[in-house]
């Protein structure tokens, strides 16, 4: 079955050209084609990963077509199927398959249907492109391919300005990063002289290289997974419909930088330093978008804040070397945050009748539970996974990453993860309380028409839900030690020693740890941890219960004491307005003088040589006017004055005839003579 | 001895001729052209043409001169004296005239004709000049002889017609 | 004997005191009978060819020189004579219609 790797993205690409060359014929049946090929691919990957998983495992290469070879540079369109890319396709083909089943219910009706699904199948194609290559060639094609989609998809009701919007800034942002990346590629190739993983992770770099390289690429990986300062595109991204939210910004395309770090991993052990700014930044940027989900009112924006917030946790582990726990938590996120998000596209599906901008603000909602059981209960535990409560998916893959962090002696990523966390448990709950509980705030006309959500948008949610509740503890567990990370260490580099600001303190820890690395059981430091990670969940969920349940009042109190800082929050720190000042309107202003310059110098030219052709023609038009003329009129003129002069001859008298005969005869008989 | 009746005839026929164009009178200028032509037939004779001599006198003189007189008596002869006789050109033309005497002259010297024969019959002998000349009148010269008759005809018709007084009724 | 170039300048002289008389003279009838002259001068130099080469051509043409001299003569004459009942005297020089 592996060797029929290549099956997998030929049937979403079948999917775009019969969606997209016949999709006036196809109509109403699209989306059931779409999805007919998703599932197909969904059925090759787990014919693969029952191979992989059962058998011997290794990696293979499937070689498709050998597509460049100029000089020394070769690269081949061919697919590798190791244990890291075969967790990979079943999350991207399993949600995937998932989501475009939702869509047919989500999307039905809208005139865009077919085009809709040939979007979505196109990034399915590029999705699997970019995980199941071998090189990084290949890999680029699908990250743009998938970055391409995200623009197509979030512009999708492209007649709204702002949708339009959404999709340049995502596109333009994520161009920032592929510059990076692409810089990356180059630096790998001018090192190794080679693009394909296999040869790549054979050579030894100096630390400087590999710290370079990794930074490059991480640049890449900050635009495409929106990490700080790359994330401001993710949140505007919400312009497009749910489903695209949930496939492509939440469980797929977002973790693709994620999926490269983690690939890329054997390079960056070489270079630690890339690693420990790779972590810094998840860290930040985790703590940084859980601060601004505090306080947002849009129910799909605190969801987006929300994903923010869990890249950047993924980064954190693989910056402190927890490569393997990086990768689960994209799985379990993949999960839960398209459980959250089909959610939210229900909630927002069963308001449509409601004015458009009360649609999804949460703050006309409310008491929704009764009405949409099952949307809730699903939910519900989406919400509980994230917050990290233990048994569901969210714990197991969180908390490796934050014991990770603290036994590889990243405490300040610890404490900013905890933190971040804490902030992630209160929002998600807030979301709950404030959509499904207490009185319905709902306008009066929306009211009679809030049902349930049919079958094919249900039926995806309880899947999901299924998933969150045991995609955790039957791969992950015990942790560190589990299933999955057993089956992803081929793929993936050991973790580089801890950093050396460690010092005193974790050789402390470690001694109470007992004799383990960051990939064993941590004794009694880590009962500790867990337990805190626990307490500091449960916490922000009973926080949230107060503010929103009981003393309702309480929030607006909160607000009123600190406007300023609820404000900056509100306002999402005011970074977008930075960048417009900073760098869109220097730009534009750029851009308008370079134009002004072009319109003066190009129309002067054409301008001026137009002026000089008309005065050039004038001017040899009265040259040879004048030329003309004047020797016609200097014809006639000459032969005037001599008329003049010789007119006297003709006097009219006969004598004067015969004097000038008798000349004539003097003149001839003078020839004659003188001869 | 002819040399000598030569010279007298051609004084006589320039002398008579230069009266001719300087008289103001029309009769005298007329008259001074009778005796140039009776000098003239003088010398016709000299040259051995005295048919020509004959007609030059009857037709020339007795004819056509009369026929200038009997013109010149029916204009107003007393008028014409009182304007000016000549023309502006005069002297222009005079001194054409001069000069084409002058160049016909050197010409004349020249010479290179061909050699001199004589008549082959002596005066008062016939057949004279008059027999010979009406043989080649009538043979030779036949077609001329009748054309020259119907010229004079037309002519006679015409200055008939031009001279005729318009009749107006 | 007489040589051929006497009759020659005899006849030319005739010819140019004729030429000058019509190129001079204002009454038409002056001019007619300067014409006069002229066609004598003519007769002049053909009887002197004719007589230094014995050959009678000369004098025949002389005879018709007279012939269409009589001719002329009446036309021109019928011609001044006709003109003559308009005017007193006719002086050729203004008759001038012809002019520029």
């Amino acid at each position: 079955m592996i060797r029929y790797a290549w099956l997998i993205p030929l049937f979403p690409l079948a999917g775009v050209l019969i969606n997209g060359l016949l999709g006036s014929k196809t109509r109403g049946a699209a989306g059931h084609l779409a999805t007919l090929m998703a599932g197909l691919s969904f059925l090759v990957v787990l014919g693969i990963s029952r191979e992989m998983i059962l058998g011997p495992g290794g990696s293979h290469t499937v070689a498709v077509w050998n597509w460049i070879t100029a000089g020394k540079f070769s690269a081949s369109l061919s697919f590798l199927i190791d244990p890291l890319s075969t967790i990979m396709l079943l999350v991207v083909t399993g949600v995937g398959f998932v989501i475009h089943l939702y869509s047919i219910g989500y999307m039905h009706g809208d005139p865009g249907y077919p085009r809709f699904f040939t979007y979505l199948n196109l990034f399915m194609v590029s999705m699997l492109l970019l995980v199941m290559g071998d090189n990084y060639l290949v890999m680029f094609v699908g990250w743009e391919g998938v970055g391409l989609c995200s623009y197509l998809l979030i512009g999708f009701w492209y007649e709204k300005k702002s949708a339009s919007d959404a999709g340049k800034k995502a596109f333009i942002v994520n161009r920032i990063g592929d510059a990076g990346f692409l810089l990356g590629m180059f630096l790998i190739w001018s090192l190794t002289g080679s693009l394909a993983y296999g040869e790549v992770f054979k050579a030894e770099l100096a630390a400087p290289a590999a710290t370079a390289i990794g930074l490059l690429l991480f640049i890449g990986a900050m635009g495409k997974s929106a990490q700080i300062p790359l994330y401001v595109w993710l949140p505007d991204a919400m312009e497009g419909p749910t489903p695209v939210s949930a496939l492509i910004h939440a469980a797929t395309m977002v973790t693709a930088g994620v999926y490269m770090v983690a690939r890329t991993s054997p390079i960056y052990v070489q270079g630690p330093a890339a690693l420990e700014v790779v972590a810094l930044v998840g860290a930040l940027t985790a703590i940084f978008a859980a601060s601004i989900g505090l306080v947002q009112n849009d129910i799909k924006r605190v969801l987006a804040y929300s994903t923010v917030s869990q890249l950047g946790f993924m980064f954190m582990a693989l910056g402190v070397g927890a490569f393997a726990s990086g990768i689960f938590h994209l799985m379990t996120h993949a999960f839960f945050k398209g459980l959250l998000f089909l959610g939210s596209g229900s909630v927002i599906h069963a308001l449509h009748h409601a004015p458009a901008d009360q649609q999804q603000d949460m703050r006309y909602m409310g008491g929704l539970r009764s009405k949409m059981p099952v949307t809730y209960g699903t939910f519900l535990i989406g919400a509980i996974a994230i917050a990290g409560v233990p048994p569901f998916a969210g714990f197991w893959s969180k908390d490796e990453i934050l014991a990770g962090a603290f036994f590889s002696g990243h405490y300040l990523v610890w404490g900013l993860g905890t933190a971040a966390a804490f902030m992630t448990a209160f929002y998600m709950f807030r979301l709950i309380f404030m959509t499904f509980h207490g009185e319905m705030r709902v306008d009066h006309h929306a009211r009679e028409h809030i049902h349930e959500s049919p079958a094919t948008m249900t039926v995806p949610l309880v899947i999901l839900a299924v998933l969150s509740v045991v995609g955790g503890i039957l791969p992950g567990f015990p942790p560190d030690a589990g299933w999955i990370h057993k089956f992803l260490a081929p793929s993936l580099a050991k973790a580089p020693a801890a950093h050396a600001a460690a010092g005193e303190g974790y050789r402390i820890v470690k001694a109470a740890a007992g004799a383990g690395e960051p990939g064993g059981g941590h004794g009694t430091v880590g009962i500790v941890l867990i337990a805190l990670a626990i307490a500091v969940a449960l916490g922000g969920i009973a926080l949230a219960w107060r503010m929103y349940m009981r003393d309702t009042a309480a929030p607006g109190r909160l607000a009123a004491r600190f406007p300023g800082l609820y404000r900056v929050l509100l306002n999402k720190y005011y970074v977008d307005e930075f960048y417009q000042a900073c760098i869109v309107e220097p730009i534009y202003r750029l851009m308008r003088s370079l134009f002004n310059f072009d319109q003066r110098v190009v129309d002067g030219a054409v301008n001026g040589s137009s002026f000089l052709t008309v005065w050039t023609s004038r001017l040899s038009g009265l040259f040879d006017l004048r030329t003309v003329d004047g020797a016609v009129n200097g014809t006639a003129s000459v032969l005037a004055f001599f008329a003049q002069l010789l007119k006297f001859i003709q006097s009219g008298m006969v004598q004067n005839y015969l004097f000038m005969m008798l000349l004539g005869v003097f003149l001839m008989v003078s020839a004659y003579l003188f001869r | 001895m002819e040399l000598l009746f030569f010279y007298i005839f051609a004084a006589g026929i320039v002398g008579a001729s230069l009266l001719m164009v300087t008289r103001a009178n029309v009769i005298h200028a007329a008259l001074s052209l009778v005796l140039a032509f009776l000098f003239m037939a003088g010398l016709f004779v000299l040259a051995g043409a005295e048919f020509l001599a004959g007609v030059q006198i009857l037709v020339y003189a007795g004819g056509i001169m009369v026929l200038y007189l009997f013109s010149i008596m029916l204009m107003n002869v007393g008028v014409s004296i009182r304007l000016r006789q000549w023309h502006r050109q005069s002297v222009l033309a005079l001194a054409a005239a001069l000069l084409l005497a002058a160049e016909i002259w050197m010409v004349l010297g020249r010479g290179g004709y061909p050699e001199a024969r004589r008549w082959p019959w002596k005066l008062g002998e016939t057949p004279g000049n008059v027999e010979a000349l009406g043989q080649v009148l009538y043979t030779k010269f036949l077609f001329p002889f009748e054309v020259a008759s119907m010229l004079l005809l037309a002519a006679m018709i015409g200055a008939i017609v031009l001279a005729k007084r318009r009749i107006t009724r | 004997m007489i040589p051929l170039t006497h009759f020659l300048a005899l006849g030319a002289i005739l010819f140019l005191i004729g030429a000058a008389g019509v190129l001079m003279r204002r009454n038409a009838i002056m001019i007619l009978l300067s014409i006069e002259l002229m066609l004598n001068s003519v007769n002049v130099t053909f009887v002197g060819f004719a007589r230094q080469w014995a050959d009678l051509t000369g004098q025949v043409f002389a005879i018709f020189i007279i012939a269409v001299a009589a001719c002329e003569a009446a036309v021109g004459l019928a011609i001044l004579i006709s003109l003559n009942r308009d005017r007193q005297m006719v002086n050729v020089d203004e008759i001038n219609l012809l002019k520029w």
